[in-house]
């Protein structure tokens, strides 16, 4: 009998609990999801396998980090598992609810829909990087000031990603409410809220992360 | 999900190789949705090539006065570029439409491209399904299928291709320029690019293991109005339900060409020849509207909860015609 075949009569406890876990998982998971990040189906349990490594080196926050980890580690994961910067959040891990945005080279993505690995010489920046010090991002005190959150679960994501889009403004990018392609428009409400549809908040704060915004690009009321 | 070995390719030539030479090799750009896939282990590949370094970022005039967008330009970056703007904004438009600010900095034109369908039960594992597991059968035939495809299914999938950007580049006569293994290069037009499901769903395109794509190449800006319509359950951040791509040119009163595309409808980008010749000619009126509509939709049926996508796509292909005659 060989290996595979003993693995096959005499299942180990973690196949049988990984089972379970898929099972209890597929009592709870409702077919129909239909935003534009990607439906929500059941994991299957991950079974034995030969694990590959892969050395990264990248800034943090202005810290180099050198690493090796599981090819598998995402942004996301690396950042909270393994540099223990948990503000980037893990909502709903397939890049439909924006609680991990991050910056990376001054740009807004999902951490969880990116591989450490493909990062490796990057400038990476959480939220935990945004502040001067003790002197909050304009962001930040903006999103104090106008109570732009409930649970503030989603809230480092939201400012992570209004400071990626306020750079995407001042490019000069459209979005498709804009009315004129080719002019530079103006950041009107229904702009931000277009442009920050990628963060979803569960406690539907949005007035007051529109409000807090509008302050810190300069708009007024 | 599965462990897979990794590499950071450094040249067009070498990923095509690494990708050749493995059964189970992907390559992997931006990745949003090929890890979504990894992590549910729809997608299991065993050797991931990344191919993010290579120099296949840019975007060139070409000498016919088109545009040659490489594979790796992020889907915002295409959006923004000002040529893509003022000379193809039906382009920037669709891209604007599709996913979010995050999304559209990490997803590549190739990648677009290539993205799977969001059938619920290509994603559900414990599911049939003929486009992940062939042989298995489809759930969605007879299952919930609202987001399916109403043209060009089979009897063994009905799923949508549910990419914005393809669709307007398939009314702009896009074309797909790919490397082969050995070397070689290959330009593909899109409107050949997707194959239809028909006994193998889980063959979606004409690329084979290891053939990359370089870059997509637009024609010079057509003449005529630009209209990019979607139609969707929500105000943003969601896929068409049914989406219109059109490119309308009138002279005298009447519509001189149109070149119309479908997103939500079919298992790749929509476009029927039958829709546009007759419009070429005539007078614009609900009547010719409504003769197109009806072309585009020959030969297809709902499948319950999508039906109404029959009716939808030929209204708003009326009212988007209507749009354009009226703005030129």
């Amino acid at each position: 009998m060989d290996r595979s075949e003993m693995r096959r009569l005499h299942p180990t406890r973690r196949q049988v609990m990984g089972t379970a876990a898929a099972v209890a998982i597929l009592g709870y998971t409702k077919p129909g999801f239909s935003t534009e990040g990607n439906p929500v189906a059941p994991v299957p349990p991950s079974t034995d396998q030969a694990i590959s490594k892969v050395p990264i080196r990248l800034i943090v926050n202005g810290t180099e980090q050198n690493l090796t980890l599981d090819t598998r580690t995402t942004l996301l994961d690396m950042l909270r598992e393994h540099l223990g910067l948990t503000g980037s959040k893990k909502g709903c891990d397939h890049g439909q609810c924006g609680a991990c945005t991050v910056l990376v080279d001054g740009r807004r993505i999902n951490a969880c829909l990116s591989l450490a690995a493909m990062h490796d010489g990057d400038n990476v920046t959480t939220i935990e990087g945004l502040a001067d010090g003790d002197r909050l991002h304009p962001l930040q005190a903006a999103f104090v000031r106008r109570d732009s959150y409930q649970c503030g679960y989603c809230t480092p994501g939201q400012i992570c990603s209004a400071a990626g889009m306020l750079n995407e403004h001042k490019a000069g990018w459209p979005s498709v409410v804009t009315g004129e392609l080719a002019t530079h428009a103006e950041l009107t409400e229904p702009e931000i809220r277009e442009r920050m549809s990628g963060n979803i908040c569960r406690c539907s704060a949005y007035p007051n992360i529109v409000a807090a915004i509008r302050d810190a690009a300069g708009e007024t009321l | 999900m599965k462990a897979f070995t990794y590499e950071r390719a450094d040249s067009v030539a070498a990923a095509a190789r690494a990708v050749a030479d493995k059964p189970g090799a992907k390559f992997i750009a931006g990745g949003t949705n090929l890890l979504d896939l990894m992590k549910l282990e729809v997608e299991t590949p065993t050797h991931l090539v990344d191919v993010n370094r290579l120099p296949l970022a840019s975007i060139e005039e070409t000498p016919d006065g088109g545009l040659r967008i490489g594979a790796l330009v992020r889907n915002s970056d295409l959006a923004a570029d000002p040529r893509v703007r003022s000379n193809y904004p039906l382009l920037s438009r669709a891209l604007l439409a599709g996913a979010s600010g995050q999304l559209r900095n990490k997803a590549t034109t190739a990648g677009n491209l290539l993205q799977r369908t969001r059938c619920y039960y290509f994603y559900d594992t414990s599911k049939p399904c003929n486009k992940r597991m062939p042989g298995s059968g489809c759930s969605a035939i007879g299952g919930f299928n609202r987001i399916h495809a109403v043209v060009g299914a089979s009897d063994d999938c009905i799923a949508t291709h549910p990419s914005d950007m393809a669709v307007a580049m398939q009314a702009l006569d896009a074309k797909v320029e790919t490397a082969n293994p050995d070397g070689s290069a290959q330009t593909i037009p899109l409107a050949q690019f997707y194959r239809l499901p028909g006994t193998t769903p889980q063959i979606e395109t004409a690329l084979t293991q290891g053939q990359i794509i370089t870059a997509v190449a637009l024609p010079p800006a057509p003449q005529g109005t630009q209209i990019y319509r979607k139609v969707r359950d929500r105000a943003s951040y969601a896929f068409a339900l049914v989406s219109v791509a059109a490119i309308v040119e009138t002279a005298g009163g009447k519509i001189r060409a149109a070149r119309l595309a479908f997103g939500g409808l079919a298992p790749r980008p929509w476009r029927v020849a039958e829709a546009e010749h007759p419009l070429e000619g005539s007078t614009p009126n609900a009547t010719a509207f409504a003769k197109a509509g009806d072309a585009v939709v020959a030969g297809g049926r709902g499948y319950g909860h999508n039906d109404f996508k029959l009716p939808l796509v030929k209204r708003t292909l009326a009212a988007v015609l209507t749009a354009a005659t009226r703005a030129s």
